[in-house]
Order: structure tokens, then sequence, then C-alpha cells
């Protein structure tokens, strides 16, 4: 560890404050170069690499999707669509109420599903369970209840927007 | 303990089992040949670089590209919808054309001042067998973006193996998947371009380079036969080691300049039923080989047209097999009458490929 190579060795002569000072600057140079040069490269590479979720994000910012002929759902059954980038349910019950709820679980993100039988909406991987009126965390681990749309059901067409 | 003296315990433990101190002092000795023709040994380098760009800008295209039917697709999506991936790709296509150029940079360099000559033969070989895996690696890779160009280049280009007699068409066939470009083509391509080339490719130029760092640098015969005391050289570290890496980052400044200045074009997606496009050319590092053929076809005319085709082919390679064998006919003798007509071989070589290049582009419809 104690060696040097030959071209440091030469240059242990050179204490003059000047040197050392023109040395001080080309180094604090040769770095700045350098990290322009990283972030040169690394910002195209990052952009390009994170393009799927800014796409994703334009997808989000949707405020509204239209189901063309969903008011033909029969009562006791569910229709999955996406609502910009994440899926979510349409409800027609029994009663004819229309509901419309996100079908990502609050727990860890798995989708859920509507169990007409049940009359319940439940979560498959840790067994979450909400109230398919409300969206309400009925039980299981689930902290925060599913988030509902408001529903506008027309002549040829449901819309589902943000509440 | 200070920071100093936890390197030092974490380097020591390190080098009791992996003998880094060994690899130091193998660093520390190796030197590199000072002369007027130093500036040629950069290039095999450059050319390591550009593989590193080849290799880390393909995986990049590889988080977007499908290959099969959507080929054509996820190209045009990559080009035009996600961000920089113009430049990805364009920087990709870029370097591929700049790693031939210093391939072939490197091999004339090495062939002229005779490097090839003992002790370094498996030198010489490994590079020419890396010389062609890399043609496999531009042909294939042409293929991707499925546009017109690059369909029409690898029908083409698939009828010259198709020319050899009884085998040809049958290689062609298992090539192509099928007997026409279709997207069994693209398929097979892309396991080939980016799984089966870079398997083969990858232990071969680490060989390469092994060999490199056993030999050392060849001296010209000019430097050669000067006494040892006239003889000048530079240690590799740092000093050759800091010139290599300001070539690597002039070659980056290249690179960058071009793929940004000039984008990689995509052209209309292919299609089966389409004519071929006007002024449709190889790539330039394929046009002297295929104007080659395309002479050599015209010398057979008449009758001997078919016979002329394979005729090309056969002589096409006996120039290969002769180029890839001058270390066997171009010993290290003391006599220089040999050396000298290699020396003439070269420059045949060069001329040849200098002359049906610009013939090829010359005669483009």
């Amino acid at each position: 560890m104690t060696e040097q190579f030959p071209i440091e060795a030469n240059e242990v002569h050179e204490v003059e404050p000047v040197e050392t000072g023109r040395r001080a600057f080309l180094g604090v140079a040769a770095g700045v170069a350098g990290l322009c040069y990283v972030g040169a490269l690394a910002y195209p590479i990052y952009r390009y690499l994170d393009s799927p979720s800014e796409m994703a994000l334009g997808a989000a910012a949707v405020t509204e999707v239209t189901l063309k002929d969903a008011q033909k759902l029969p009562t006791g059954s569910v229709l999955m669509f996406k609502f910009g980038s994440s899926p979510a349910m349409l409800i027609h019950h029994t009663d004819g109420r229309w509901i419309s709820l996100t079908a990502v679980c609050t727990h860890l993100g798995c989708t859920v599903q509507y169990e007409p039988d049940a009359d319940r909406i439940h979560c498959a991987c840790h067994g979450g369970v909400y109230n398919p009126y409300t969206g309400a965390n009925v039980s299981g681990p689930p902290p925060k209840p599913l988030k509902a749309y408001k529903v506008t059901v027309g002549a040829a067409d449901v819309t589902v927007s943000r509440a | 303990m200070t920071t100093k003296s936890i390197a030092n315990t974490v380097y020591s433990w390190v080098d009791e089992r992996l003998g880094l101190g060994e690899l130091a002092k193998f660093a520390r000795k190796k030197t590199v040949p000072v002369h007027k023709q130093s500036f040629w040994y950069y290039w095999g380098g450059i050319s390591l670089f550009l593989f590193l760009v080849q290799c880390f800008t393909g995986v990049l295209l590889l988080v977007y590209y499908r290959p099969g039917a959507d080929a054509y697709e996820s190209v045009r999506q990559i080009t035009f919808t996600m961000h920089f991936g113009w430049l990805i790709r364009s920087a990709h296509a870029w370097s591929a054309n700049l790693m031939m150029l210093s391939v072939l940079v490197h091999m004339f360099s090495v062939f002229f001042m005779k490097a090839y000559r003992s002790p370094r033969e498996f030198g010489w070989f490994s590079g020419m067998m890396l010389l062609a895996l890399a043609s496999v690696f531009g042909f294939s890779g042409y293929l991707l973006p499925m546009d017109e160009l690059s369909f029409f280049a690898t029908k083409v280009g698939l009828e010259i193996p198709a020319a050899i007699p009884v085998i040809g068409p049958i290689i062609a066939n298992l090539l192509r998947g099928g007997p026409d470009v279709s997207e069994f083509t693209v398929q097979r391509f892309f396991a080939l371009h980016v799984v089966v080339l870079p398997a083969v490719f990858i232990p071969l130029l680490a060989f390469h380079l092994w060999l490199v760092q056993k030999h050392g640098n060849a001296a010209p015969p000019s430097e050669e036969a000067k006494p040892a005391s006239q003889r000048k050289s530079m240690p590799f570290m740092p000093n050759f080691l800091v010139k290599d890496l300001a070539m690597w980052i002039i070659s980056l400044n290249v690179l960058a300049l071009l793929a940004s200045i000039f984008p990689w074009q995509l052209g209309k997606q292919y299609d089966a039923l389409a004519p071929a496009p006007l002024g449709i050319h190889p790539e330039w590092y394929f046009m002297a080989p295929f104007e080659m053929l395309k002479l050599l076809g015209l010398v057979f005319s008449g009758k001997l047209a078919a016979l002329g085709e394979i005729a090309g082919i056969l002589i096409f390679t006996l120039g290969i097999v002769l180029w890839l064998l001058i270390p066997f006919y171009d010993p290290n003798l003391e006599s220089g009458r040999r050396g000298r007509r290699a020396h003439y071989f070269g420059l045949f070589a060069i001329f040849a490929l200098l002359v049906t290049t610009a013939i090829g582009y010359w005669t483009i419809r």
C-alpha cells in the first residue's frame, strides 16, 4: 500500500502553493464536468424508464368514464371497468340502486370482488370485507373504505365520475 | 479506528482472499510501446467502449421492445411515445455503426503492424471471429424494427446463404423460419441478437482481452528491429489508461452528437405485398461484400450465370480464408519479402473494399 505510481512520486516535489491551487481547481473542475456527464446520461435514462408511470398519471387524470350499454346490467350483478389506470366496479343492486366503487383493496392493492350471494365485497388476498353500498371497510385488514364514484344512468349508457 | 485504517483493514481482508495485490503489481508492470504508430493502439479500446454502449442501450431497448407480430408497433412506441426513446434507439444504431468502423480500423492497424505474428495468432483468430459475430449482430439487429428497409435487407441478405448448393435453401429457411421473411423471422433473429450472440461474443471477447494482457501490445517490425535501448514505452497505469479513457470520452461525445443531431429513422411498417422502396441498399459495412459478389457474378455471364453466384461466393470465401490465415504464411521471418507480400495483400484489400463500396453507392438506383 505504501508503493506509489511513478507519476505521483515525481509530483511530490511540487509543493508550491500556486501548484496546489491549480491542482485543486483542476480537481474540482474535473469533478463538476464528471457530474455533468452523469447527469446528462442519467436524466434521459430516468425519463425513458419512467415513461409508463407518467402515462399512467395521465390516465389517472380522467374524471369521467362512460360505459356504453351498461344500463342493461341486470340487478345483482357487477361490471368491472377501468377508471383511468385502475380497476373499478359498477354494481346494480337487487334493490335497483346503482353503486360504483374503486376495486383496489385499501390494504395491499389486490383487486376485490363483489359477491351478490353474501351481499358483500370481498378481497381474496387477506380476507378484507367491504360494504357493497357504501364501500366502508367492515372486517379484516383494510384500513380505509373503498372510494365511491358518482353514477348517472342514461338512456344508452352509464356515466361514472369522480364524486 | 480512522477511516483510513478501516479502509486498510477491508482492503487487506479482500486482498488475502482475492489476491488484488498481484493484480495491482501486474498492472504497474504493464507497459505500452511508444512510437509513431502508437495512435492505432486506441482503436481496440474504442471498439470495446462502443460494445459496452451497445450492451447498455440494448438492455434499455429491451425494456419496451416486443418481438414477433408486434415488433414494428413497439419500436414506433419507443421512438415516438417513450421519453428519450428516440435518443436511446438512435444511440444504439449509431454506436453499432461506429463500432463496425472502429473494429475495421483496429483490424487493419493490427494487420499492418504485423501484430498477428507469433505469439499473437490467437489474438488475430479471435478478433476475426469477433468481427464475423459483430456482422451477424448487425444483420440480425437490422431486422428487429420490421420496417420496409429492414424487411427487404433481410430478404436480400438471406438469398446469399440460399445460393449455396444443396444445403443453402435449408439453411436459409431455418434462418428465416419459413420460405419468406415474417414475424417468425423477427422472433428468431431477436433470440439470436439478444441471447445467442452475446453468449458467444462475450466469452470470446474476454479471451481476446486476456490475450492482450498476456502478450502485451505488439510493436511494428520497424520498432522491433531497433535495439532495446532505443525503444520507448509508457506505463499502462495510469498513463495509457488515462489516454484510453480520454478516447472513450471523445467517442461518447461523437456518439452523443451523431445520435441527437441525426436521429435514426424509422420507415413505414413492412408490407409483404408492397414493392421494394427506391434507393434501397445494404448498410455501408455490407456494401463491399455485396458488390464483390455482384461483380464476381457478372464475370460469369450467359449460360454460366447460374455458376457465377456460386463461384462468386467461393472466390469471396477464399479471400476471407486467406485473410484469416495470414499468420501462417506471414510468420516472423528475418527475410522481409514475405512480409512485404502480406503488406500488399492488405493494401489490395483496402483498395478493393473502398472501390467496391464506392461502386455500390454509385450504382444505387
